[in-house]
């Protein structure tokens, strides 16, 4: 089979005109990870001006209102910008930097599908000397494994601090998936590790069973958009549908292609929680611990509230706080119908 | 014999190249378009390409991706555009093209989508995501099917032109410039390297297409491929509102423009 395959999916099906610039890219990151002056400066970056490595935090109040296992809370909103992306935005700028790319700017008013369109016009138009960020791990290869490569830094510091604290692995991890990257950076290092369940939480909007939702393999089927083959929202002639959820981050109708893999060979759960449950857990946290998640990561806590309380009292749950939630308190108060207005 | 290596046959007997229009099937409607394709081919178009529309067209720019819009809003889809080939089919035997995404074959499924083809009378099926390498997956469906998977080359293919341009059937559809589709202005000089380095390898004729609108272009480009490809021109102007008679008349132009072209290159061979 061809290149960048997870399973069945991933792939690479792009325009002509920009094959040779996906080689050379995927030439370019592996020479780069595999050479350590490069290495040294992305843990350098990573080191003071990310500020990682981000905590793993015990979060005792909330362990004691769920009733059930030790919640642990990874606070990858504690990274300089306030969420996991800037793992990845680091990694592929200093890479485009090394190949003597430039990065174009693109406006941010679109929704992330729209984006990723225009993004690949765009490239295809500037092919020789720009370089692309894809944001999540999405698209043609090798973005998927190159993402997933720049965010595996969660769950890497993730297992090495739960068995620091704990002196063995985590029972459950539970992160939230728009098109998959915090997830993905969680979930990959725990793979192989067959105790450890893993929780990938989509956006349920309004309702699975309304058209008001993102919830792509939950809802979804197989397909090609955006350069891979994956999980998508489409009617039956392919077109791809108009998706929803209360949070911009997860309002996307198709999935990284890992993750459809890790779906179809059952190694990932994945599950969805509505724009009502995740509000709640957005208060929820914000009241209980003092840590405002981000809406989509509020995603994955809404459903620790419903798992939790099942565990024994020696499980070790991690949820990983993607990002925070500064941004949205504006649009919960708008919702809420409080006046915010000064 | 597939139609589309009767014409160029054809084509290359009389010393003509092809003139091959784009118009988005069902754009504003399928009444329209089966008005348009008699008018294009009346007008001396030797091909014609069909676009299914598509939700998220990302090798296409503003002008297609609109007409594509407008498509849908109709409630086009590829069942109504197989009805439609098979109505034109009663009427005419100009070769037929679909320039469709790989995403609205893959749902309709492969082997549904070649077979109705060759019921309806579709000849060749460009899909512009749908690279030389994840093609060869599907070979084994595509090496006897009745339509043709037109292969693509690019101005950066570079060292895989020799391998996509010596396995392509049908005709080589040659990428013009980076970008979208989309009109341009003007052609730089590095188009004559390209298709000189195509024209070399390739297993049957080339195409040249992205950016070709005016019958100035059929003069600049004529000598360096067997055929022409126009799309957004045609799109603006049946967004505009084109009667039959203007789109004779623009392809009428392009297609003398065309003709005048080889004239000359065959005088200036002599
Ligand atoms: C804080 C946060 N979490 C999660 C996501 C969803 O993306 P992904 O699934 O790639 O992690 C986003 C996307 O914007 C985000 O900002």
């Amino acid at each position: 089979m061809n290149k960048g395959r997870f399973g069945r999916f991933g792939g690479q099906y792009v325009p002509e005109t920009l094959m040779n610039a996906l080689d050379e890219l995927e030439r370019a990151y592996n020479e780069a990870m595999a050479d350590s002056s490069f290495t040294e400066e992305l843990n350098y970056y990573l080191d003071k001006y990310v500020g990682r490595p981000t905590p793993l935090y015990f979060a005792k109040r909330l362990t004691e209102y769920l009733g059930g296992g030790k919640v642990y809370l990874k606070r990858e909103d504690l990274n300089h910008t306030g969420a996991h992306k800037i793992n990845n935005a680091l990694g592929q700028g200093l890479l485009a930097r090394r190949m003597g790319k430039v990065v174009p700017v693109t406006s941010g008013t679109a929704t992330l599908k729209d984006a990723t369109n225009e993004a690949i016009r765009d490239w295809v138009s500037n092919v020789e000397h720009t370089h692309y960020i894809i944001g999540s791990v999405v698209g043609p290869h090798p973005y998927p494994t190159m993402v997933r490569d720049f965010q595996r830094i969660i769950g890497d510091e993730t297992r090495r601090q739960v068995i620091q604290a704990e002196r063995r692995l985590p029972d459950h991890i539970i992160a939230c998936v728009g098109g998959g990257s915090n997830s993905m950076g969680m979930f990959y290092p725990f793979v192989d590790d067959n105790t450890v369940k893993l929780y990938g939480v989509e956006a349920a909007g309004l309702g699975l069973d309304t058209d008001k939702h993102a919830a792509t393999i939950s809802k979804g089927n197989v397909g090609v958009l955006h350069g891979m083959m994956t999980y998508l929202l489409q009617d039956k002639y392919g077109q791809i549908q108009p998706v929803y959820s209360i949070s911009a981050g997860l309002d996307y109708p198709g999935v990284g292609p890992e993750h459809a893999h890790l779906h179809d060979i059952g190694r990932v759960h994945y599950t969805s929680v509505t724009d009502n449950e995740a509000m709640e857990a957005f208060e929820m946290l914000s009241r209980m611990e003092g840590i405002i998640p981000a809406l989509e990561s509020a995603h994955a806590v809404a459903y620790a509230v419903k798992l939790v309380p099942q565990t024994s009292k020696d499980d070790i749950i991690v949820i990983n706080i993607s990002g925070r939630g500064d941004k949205d308190v504006q649009s919960i108060a708008r919702l809420k119908g409080v006046n915010i207005d000064e | 014999m597939n139609r589309i290596d009767e014409r160029f046959d054809e084509l290359k007997r009389h010393g003509k190249k092809a003139l091959i229009p784009f118009i988005t099937a069902g754009d504003p409607d399928v009444e329209y378009t089966m008005n348009a394709v008699r008018a294009l081919e009346s007008a001396g178009a030797d091909i014609i390409e069909l676009g299914i529309p598509y939700s998220d067209p990302l090798a296409d720019g503003p002008v297609i991706q609109a007409s594509s819009q407008r498509a849908l809003k109709k409630g086009m889809n590829l069942d109504i555009a197989f009805d439609m080939v098979q109505n034109l089919r009663l009427n005419t035997s100009i070769p037929l093209v679909f320039l469709i995404y790989y995403n609205c074959i893959y749902q309709y499924g492969l082997e549904k989508f070649i077979e109705q083809c060759g019921k309806a009378g579709v000849d060749g099926a460009i899909v512009p995501d749908l690279p030389y390498e994840e093609r060869q997956a599907l070979k084994p469906f595509l090496d006897d099917a009745p339509v043709y998977f037109i292969s693509m080359v690019a101005p950066t293919s570079a060292q895989r032109i020799k391998e996509i341009a010596s396995s392509a059937k049908g005709f080589l559809y040659c990428v013009s410039s980076l970008g979208v589709t989309g009109e341009r202005q003007a052609f730089g000089s590095n188009i004559d390297a390209f298709m000189e380095k195509v024209n070399l390898y390739s297993a049957v004729p080339t195409a040249l297409g992205f950016g070709i609108s005016e019958p100035q272009h059929m003069r600049r480009l004529g000598h360096l491929a067997d055929g022409l490809i126009v799309g957004s021109a045609l799109v603006r102007r049946i967004e505009q509102g084109a009667s039959d008679r203007d789109i004779y008349e623009f392809m009428r132009g392009l297609r003398m423009a065309l003709d005048e072209c080889m004239e000359q290159t065959m005088e200036d061979n002599r």
